[in-house]
């Protein structure tokens, strides 16, 4: 047990729960509300849809690259999404959740195939259709916007169905947040991801498929964009081209915060999961204490460059270690 | 710290075959790879494109047309020249648009306590340098990759100005700052920013080329643990490299500042994805290494005038950017396509 204990504080993901904590207290010195049941549950709402979609940025990062057309699947996908309940009312509307997964797995594989195939680094790739996709969604609504009164009533419930006094949004950013654990740490295919990201060379030379990797990734972060697009639009009862602009930097944000290393190789579904959490919680926690919502993009780059350095900083402590404890 | 990496991305070899078996190619073979050269191709598309333009729109061909149109994408084509070393290196700076934006922001500052023209240049222009000075010290003395870093200090750089500002904007600044800009040189004619930016290109070209700091860029780029170990000062060439970008986005910001006359938080918002792009598409190898200024700005040119034409044409700026975001893939993909079929033509099928 105290071994137990011992091993799961050395992790990173321990700090960032200690940080957290620390959070939570400060803010509700400051504002008691803070910590209710009512506020709570706003946080988790709110961090539901960054949740899903940085598990998926969270692969990519994984293989050492950043996908930066995370924003731009949820508006185009979140836009395709939206039309087809307009125009098809009488479909049931949990039926374009996975519908909406479907057209992103493939919004991201196009991004992984110019990866895979076309030698493109992920950032260049995702930059590119980044711009397409976002440009395609303007070009079909010529600027309008689909706007609530045109859903149904069925569409827009979705994201906010109580279950179990839980909204039906935190119960599938969970469910998704549990099966990329899973995939992660139980399966090949997961490990591969892992060995790719941590060193190309000897993974290739361990019979890992490169392309296969890259895919896969790009598939995944597509198709958990693409099912937080339909909540998304469902939510907020609004799609249009400028539909989730800037969100992929918060989804980078929230993976650092998890403790997942930019050079790759490194970091856990659960960190992540508790990333997103944390970043939701510190923009709750400007709303409650008030600091003005323009605040929020400077708080943003702080606590990304914050959590890179002091990642950085652990993992040479770590690797100092490491090699001091060889060399006796 | 950057791994090995294998595949198809990595294949660019260290020795260059085409260039040790020219000498004694046939003149056909010698024309055909000269055709085939990134840097021809680029220009015969340049040619192409103002060719359309013009036929499409018939006052676009007139000098003093061409010349007011470049007020449009000097500022980019000034970082893209910074850019250049920045990739060649094989790093990345995503930042170069939020450092214009928290530079204009202290020039609007300096501007509303009173500062004179001179003033508030130099404080664009240092804290641009102080940007790039920030970027790259995280960069090299943590060893951090440059994207991380700057996609961070995007965020952060631009997140101050919108902290400050809000939904606010500078506007007032002397009429002889608003000069600088705005301003023609040589009979009224040619704008005073493109003569900057000759200059610059000069100097980078110069640089790069006829310069121990130049060759170390290139063998950074090729193999950074290699260039360590024969006595190349890494970091330290990194740590320039995006100093100077800062810099040169700096001037950007003070150029762009002077000739709008204002600071909004989202200024020039968008704008490291077109000078990347015109980076790549001058025939930078993103992979680092590969590449030189000349290219660099046939693109520009290229990107800024395709840009101007379709405004001249109403297009709508999100649509122009499908096909800015379609020329960037596209840009990678190509050359990788002809780089095959001439290393065929070269080596007589063996590669």
């Amino acid at each position: 047990m105290k071994e137990l204990l011992k091993r799961a504080a050395k992790r990173k993901e321990a700090t960032l729960v200690l940080l957290f904590a620390l959070l939570c207290a400060l803010v509700s010195l400051r504002a008691p509300s803070y910590l209710s049941g009512k506020n709570v549950n706003t946080i988790a709402n709110d961090s539901a849809l960054l949740v899903i979609a940085s598990l998926g940025q969270f692969l990519v990062i994984l293989i050492g690259g950043i996908d930066l057309s995370v924003a731009s699947n949820i508006a185009l996908v979140g836009m395709t999404m939206s039309l087809a309940n307009v125009a098809f009312p009488g479909l049931p509307a949990a039926l374009l959740l996975p519908g909406g997964s479907a057209m992103g797995a493939a919004t991201g594989a196009f991004t992984g195939l110019l990866v895979a195939y076309g030698g493109l680094p992920p950032i260049i790739a995702s930059l590119g259709t980044q711009c397409i996709y976002r440009g395609v969604v303007y070009l079909v609504l010529k600027g309008s916007w689909v706007t609530a009164t045109k859903m149904s009533p069925g569409f827009l419930a979705l994201p906010n169905t109580p279950i179990l006094g839980v909204s039906s949004m935190v119960w599938i950013a969970a469910l998704a947040a549990a099966a990329v654990i899973v995939f992660m740490r139980y399966t090949a295919s997961g490990r591969e991801v892992y060995a790719y990201g941590g060193n190309k060379t000897a993974a290739l030379f361990a019979g890992v498929r490169s392309r296969k990797v890259e895919i896969l990734a790009f598939v995944a972060s597509g198709a958990l964009a693409g099912l937080a697009s339909v909540l998304w639009v469902s939510r907020y009862g609004v799609a249009q081209s400028e539909t989730a602009a800037g969100f992929d930097l918060q989804t980078v944000a929230a993976c650092v915060l998890g403790g997942v290393s930019m050079s790759g190789g490194s970091g856990a579904a659960i960190g992540v999961a508790i990333g997103a959490l944390f970043f939701g919680a510190i923009n709750n926690a400007l709303t409650v204490v008030r600091l003005s919502p323009f605040y929020q993009m400077a708080l943003q780059g702080f606590v990304i460059l914050f959590a890179i350095v002091s990642n950085t900083l652990i993992d040479r402590r770590n690797q100092m270690k490491l090699a001091a404890r060889r060399s006796v | 710290m950057s791994g090995p990496s294998l595949g198809p991305a990595a294949d660019g070899a260290l020795v260059d075959e085409s260039r040790l078996i020219r000498a004694d190619l046939s003149p056909g073979k010698r024309l055909a790879a000269l055709a085939l050269k990134w840097e021809s191709l680029l220009f015969l598309i340049f040619v192409a494109m103002m060719a359309a333009n013009s036929l499409l729109s018939p006052v676009f061909l007139d000098p003093a047309n061409l010349l007011d149109a470049t007020f449009n994408f000097t500022e980019k084509a000034i970082i893209a020249l910074p850019m250049i070393f920045v990739i060649l290196c094989g790093d990345m700076d995503i930042s170069v648009a939020s450092i214009i934006s928290i530079s204009s922001l202290f020039m609007g500052m300096s501007s509303a306590s009173g500062a004179g023209t001179t003033a508030i240049v130099l404080v664009g222009l240092g804290v641009g340098l102080a940007a790039g000075l920030f970027n790259g010290l995280l960069i090299t003395r943590l060893d951090i990759p440059a994207v991380a870093v700057t996609i961070g200090t995007m965020s952060l750089f631009r997140g101050v100005s919108n902290a400050v500002l809000g939904d606010q904007a500078y506007t007032r600044y002397p009429a002889s700052f608003g000069e600088l800009g705005q301003g023609y040189a040589v009979a009224g004619l040619v704008p005073w920013q493109l003569l900057v930016f000759a200059a610059l290109a000069a100097a980078a070209a110069l640089v790069l080329n006829r310069t121990v700091f130049g060759r170390y860029v290139y063998a950074i780029g090729n193999n950074k643990t290699a260039a360590r170990f024969s006595g190349v000062p890494v970091q330290d060439v990194r740590l320039a490299v995006f100093a100077a970008t800062g810099l040169l986005s700096g001037l950007a910001a003070v150029l762009l500042t002077s000739r709008i006359g204002s600071t909004r938080p989202d200024i020039a918002s968008g704008w490291e994805m077109d000078v990347i792009t015109s980076v790549v598409l001058g025939g930078v190898a993103i992979t680092g290494g590969k590449g030189n200024v000349g290219g660099v700005i046939i693109a520009t040119f290229l990107l800024g005038y395709l840009r101007f034409g379709m405004g001249v044409m109403n297009v709508p700026g999100k649509v122009m950017n499908i096909i800015t975001g379609a020329l960037l893939i596209v840009a990678i993909l190509l050359p990788r396509a002809i780089e095959t079929l001439r290393r065929r033509a070269l080596l007589g099928g063996r590669a």
